[in-house]
């Protein structure tokens, strides 16, 4: 019995080791050779394991490259970067989050993520309070900036697309009845498919079947897709990520059901999935700010980085990644007094600066891209369609 | 009457475990603010309510699997039960009860009565199900949950409250405020969770279990997970003493399932999937069956462990070390060599780690 | 005719869950445990044909056999391994073990393999056109489909064979009824149940193939989700049964459709769930489970 009390205090005592051991461990220097740089850390947070793994890494990698050719610049800001696993859960990007903190100490800290809506709005109430810039690259829900005077998007607000899809199909005549299959336990589908169901009753448009599936895991769409082809649907729209979106394709080319299939920023990717077949997806239009096959220099440049370091191509998670390092390094550089900022200092300049209207960005996601004080992107979306498995310009 | 004090003492043991522990903690942080010296990082500060929880959640499951002896796979359900209830609740509270500790306990109240309506809701039909069927109607309970939550809309406006199954059917007022909002979940939650609550959540949960467990009703339910017929034979009714259980269980989850939704300030239903109740299970079964103080210690340390993994630069491999710690604490705490090296190490653990 | 193609949906996507369901109960038939890890052995099987076919450009066949021998040895390693120290441990701590094991399959195929889906190529009906016209125009069923069916009653029909006329399949019996006693008749039990688990696993690379030549995306936690859904199957034909494995598959396959079709696709898993918890509350023993009254 006394034995046994021992352990048991034993256990409490290696409880409380553990709860020190967090306390250990400083952040890295600020080496580099321009002495005069201010280094800012910029802490990440995604899904790098987990079901959402493919969206973390892409904006872990795309940003990985934007900070090493930043810190190659020799300019008057640095990039000291690290990337925590969020599982694409709430209550871990919290901790991630946390952890972040503690690894920056009392430098200052601007976090960039999370990569998706659900722990991403979670994060942003809290980077409120504690007063960190947050910048994410792809959640894009409007809950994520509502009210939050700190947190900026780089990606398009969900009934931004959901609307401006629904203008475009207006617009060019595409089309007689429309047709929407979305994922409803997900909120950025959600989000783009209740904009585009509003827009379509406000336009007048004749939409004949609005289907839903519960899990982006979901395997078999024939129940959707008939529903759409039982109704007459000759459009299709398709509010949903890339993996799903290429099943629902290779389905309806089994049923010989071939509407026109128009999708968001999620779709982008599909080409580039290894072993796709690309005459799936021929005709497919998509709305989304980037293109891999791009020809200006920068995009090229950012792609082979991007293929040499990981072997596939990148997505527009990973431009929006890139881009959102740029636009966090330019803003510093044009923000007074830098080097003598903590993190809520650098927050409130930061947040002045997006929030401005005149604060312009190039990126490889759009040009003059410039911010509402609301935190949403002013950028437009292209269209682009599918032809011989390439994109091409369809505005 | 030897063996009722041991239990009692082994019961106070739990008590000043988690009493000191708290302490412990308190005190660092008061400390650290004083000296401005980091002795609790911000890592663990956040991981302190959601350890509360989930240490609730484990000693609340063991009173089903460890103590029942009914394998379930849904306890994550009653958890988010209670959340978005607990949620609901505070919401509505808010202009009612403006004293946020006395709102946090309602809302957990409400959070335990929605977690034991579920239980009842699921024990009262399946549990004359056995072994590894109980466990399937468990599971797809969870995923039931799940699946509804994800669709719910709940708000209220100038006319009332409303609910509905889908976005088209919730028709609010633009001067009302949606609560819940199918899968983006409850957002816009007001924080009201304290490590203090969650530390007299965990008092609450054991004065429940361990006065369960040592109570004639107590020793009627582990008679029916050691020998089922035998125990009908002397009369113990069966249907009654599972249900005590298994609502209990279920209302204690609700009630954790409340301190944690009111931990974040935004909570999807996903969240509470197939994969929270493994977890919760991971937590019991290392701890040891039956074993309450086995279920607090390794709920603490476990949900600590792949965060604190975080500060070494093992990023990628970080829940594969997870994976492997999971595989050879399973093994090497059933290994019979090892087992009875303890046992000559330290004599009298055997008998003891039944009633922990 | 729509009700006509979802009966045919229905039963392709259950003979992929009965094909993963078999493999489910033989393990639990024999070795008591849930085996949570079987669904990531179905995913290491699928990415072993998909390099086989895609980087080695072997044909589909060699690339499912290839799979299949992958997933045996796999299956056997991780019953030595993991399983077989903790055969008089309690069943719980098999569960969480496996549980381990799932988690560790699923990781290391990230890190081998990388998070990106990859889009798997259809073992079958590649060339031109994939899928059968039974009515043109109106009604067709997928080569893919055909072939799920074909090899769901194959392994079916094999199987019963297997364990109700071969020695090995009757030591495996006898192993499940009593391995105490099966051992004193001098049945090898460890033998028979690293065997078992080979079978078992052998299959979950079958059915990984054809799931993913159904449903084409392939990422480290595709078998997670069919995983559990099997588990659902082969609880619902009553675990430990392979004619009932097969029958609660192609049951889960066309309720899930049904579902989908007729109820409301926002809640059709909820649907499916339900229906399972009704079956169990008329039959507790599964669809076609054996009830065995306990004796005093």
């Amino acid at each position: 019995m006394k034995k046994k009390n021992l352990a048991a205090l034993l256990l409490a005592g290696a409880l409380c080791f553990g709860l020190l051991a967090g306390c250990s461990n400083g952040g890295g220097g600020n080496g580099g050779e321009n002495s005069g740089a201010v280094t800012i850390k910029v802490g990440g947070i995604g899904p790098t394991t987990g079901d959402n793994a493919q969206y973390g890494t892409a904006t872990e990698w795309g940003a990985e490259i934007a900070v090493e050719e930043i810190n190659a610049l020799n300019g008057p800001v640095k990039f000291d970067f690290k990337y925590e696993d969020d599982t694409g859960v709430a209550d871990t990007a919290v901790a991630a989050y946390n952890s972040l903190k503690d690894w920056a100490k009392d430098a200052p800290l601007v976090i960039y993520g999370c990569t998706t809506t659900g722990p991403c709005v979670t994060v942003s109430a809290e980077t409120y309070n504690d007063r960190y810039f947050q910048l994410t690259p792809s959640a894009s829900s409007p809950e994520v900036v509502a009210g939050k005077d700190n947190v900026f998007q780089m990606c398009f607000t969900d009934p931004y697309l959901g609307t401006a899809g629904a203008e475009y199909l207006k617009n060019n005549g595409l089309g007689t009845k429309y047709g929407i299959i979305y994922n409803n336990g997900d909120s950025y589908s959600t989000g783009i498919a209740e904009a585009f169901i509003a827009k379509t009753k406000e336009l007048g448009m004749d939409l004949v079947a609005t289907q839903t599936y519960p899990d982006d895991k979901n395997t078999d769409y024939t129940v959707q897709l008939n529903a759409c082809k039982d109704a007459g649907a000759d459009v299709v729209f398709l509010p949903i990520y890339y993996t799903p979106a290429s099943l629902i394709l290779a389905q309806a080319k089994q049923m010989s059901y071939a509407p026109l299939f128009i999708g968001g920023d999620g779709m982008d990717g599909m080409l580039d999935m290894d072993g796709f077949d690309k005459s799936l997806a021929e005709g497919l239009l998509l709305m989304t700010p980037f293109s891999a096959g791009a020809e200006d220099e920068r995009t090229k440049s950012f792609v082979e980085k991007y293929q040499e370091a990981h072997n596939i191509l990148p997505n527009q998670f990973a431009a929006d990644g890139y881009d959102c390092m740029y636009a966090i390094y330019e803003a510093c550089c044009e923000i007074e007094g830098l080097a003598d900022m903590d993190s809520a200092a650098l927050c409130d300049a930061l947040a002045a600066k997006f929030g401005s209207g005149t604060f312009k960005v190039d990126g490889l996601t759009g040009k003059g891209m410039t911010w509402k004080d609301t935190g949403e992107i002013d950028k437009s979306p292209l269209i682009f369609k599918v032809e011989n498995g390439a994109y091409v310009d369809a505005q | 009457m030897k063996k009722i004090n041991k239990n009692a003492r082994s019961g106070f043991l739990n008590y000043g475990i988690v009493t000191a522990a708290f302490a412990a903690i308190q005190i660092l942080l008061l400390v650290q603010k004083q000296v401005r010296v980091t002795l609790v990082s911000n890592t663990l500060q956040s991981l302190l309510v959601p350890a509360c929880c989930y240490i609730v959640m484990a000693v609340s499951l063991n009173l089903t699997v460890g103590v029942l002896g009914e394998l379930s796979l849904g306890h994550a359900g009653f958890m988010s039960l209670g959340a978005f209830s607990g949620i609901v609740a505070s919401f509505l509270l808010a202009d009612a009860v403006p004293f946020v500790p006395l709102r946090l306990a309602l809302s957990m109240v409400v959070g335990a009565v929605f977690g034991a309506l579920g239980g009842v809701i699921v024990g009262v039909p399946v549990l004359r199900l056995q072994g590894d069927y109980l466990a399937i109607v468990t599971l797809a309970f969870g995923q039931i949950i799940k699946n509804i939550i994800m669709v719910l809309y709940v708000g209220v406006d100038g006319k009332g409250f409303h609910v509905a199954l889908s976005s088209d059917r919730f028709n609010l007022e633009p001067d009302g405020t949606a609560i819940i909002k199918g899968p983006m979940g409850a957002v816009g939650v007001q924080k009201l969770a304290s490590f203090t609550a969650g530390f007299v959540l965990i008092l609450i949960t054991l004065l429940v279990v361990q006065n369960l467990v040592n109570s004639r009703s107590g020793r009627a339910i582990m008679a029916l997970r050691d020998n089922r017929i035998a125990a009908e034979s002397v009369g113990i009714n069966t249907t009654k003493y599972k249900l005590m259980a298994f609502v209990t269980s279920a209302a204690l989850a609700g009630a954790a399932g409340a301190l944690f939704g009111l931990n974040y300030s935004s909570t999807v239903a996903a969240k509470f999937d197939f994969n929270t109740s493994i977890l919760v299970l991971v937590f019991v079964v290392l701890g040891g069956l039956g074993s309450i103080r086995g279920s607090i210690i390794a709920a603490a340390l476990l949900y600590v462990l792949p965060e604190l993994l975080r500060q070494f630069d093992i990023a990628e491999y970080r829940m594969l070390i997870y994976a492997v710690v999971l595989i050879l604490v399973m093994l090497a705490t059933n290994n019979d060599r090892l087992k009875a090296l303890v046992g000559r190490v330290i004599p009298g653990r055997k008998g003891a780690a039944a009633n922990g | 005719m729509s009700f006509l193609n979802n009966v045919i949906t229905g039963v392709s996507l259950g003979s992929i869950y009965a094909i993963i369901a078999l493999g489910y109960t033989m393990v639990y038939g024999i070795a008591k445990m849930l085996n949570f890890a079987h669904g990531d052995v179905i995913m290491v099987g699928a990415y072993v044909c998909f390099f086989a076919m895609g980087s080695f450009h072997l044909p589909p066949v060699a690339g499912v056999v290839l799979a299949v021998l992958v997933c045996t040895v796999l299956g056997m390693a991780i019953e030595r391994l993991a399983y077989k120290p903790l055969r008089a441990a309690p069943s719980l701590a098999v569960l969480i073990t496996a549980i381990g094991v799932s988690y560790f399959l699923q990781n290391s195929a990230q890190l081998l393999w990388g998070a990106a889906t990859k889009v798997f190529t259809p073992i079958v009906g590649t060339s031109g056109n994939s899928s059968l016209e039974l009515i043109p125009g109106q009604l067709s069923i997928s080569y893919v489909a055909v072939l799920s069916i074909v090899c769901c009653i194959v392994v079916m029909v094999g199987l019963t064979l297997f364990t109700g006329q071969t020695k090995l399949g009757k030591a495996m019996r006898a192993c499940s009824e009593d391995k105490g006693a099966a051992q004193l008749m001098g049945i090898d039990v460890n033998a028979t149940i690293s065997m078992t688990f080979a079978i078992g696993s052998a299959l979950a690379a079958l059915a990984g193939v054809l799931m993913c030549s159904a449903y084409p995306t392939l990422s480290p936690t595709t078998g997670s989700l069919p995983g559990i859904k099997a588990f659902t199957a082969a609880v619902f034909g009553g675990i430990g049964s392979v004619p009932g494995a097969l029958l609660g598959g192609i049951l889960l396959g066309v309720i899930e459709i049904f579902a989908g079709a007729y109820v409301s696709t926002d809640l059709s898993d909820a649907v499916v769930f339900a229906v399972l918890i009704i079956v169990l509350l008329v039959r507790p023993a599964g669809l076609l489970g054996r009830y065995v009254p306990e004796k005093v």
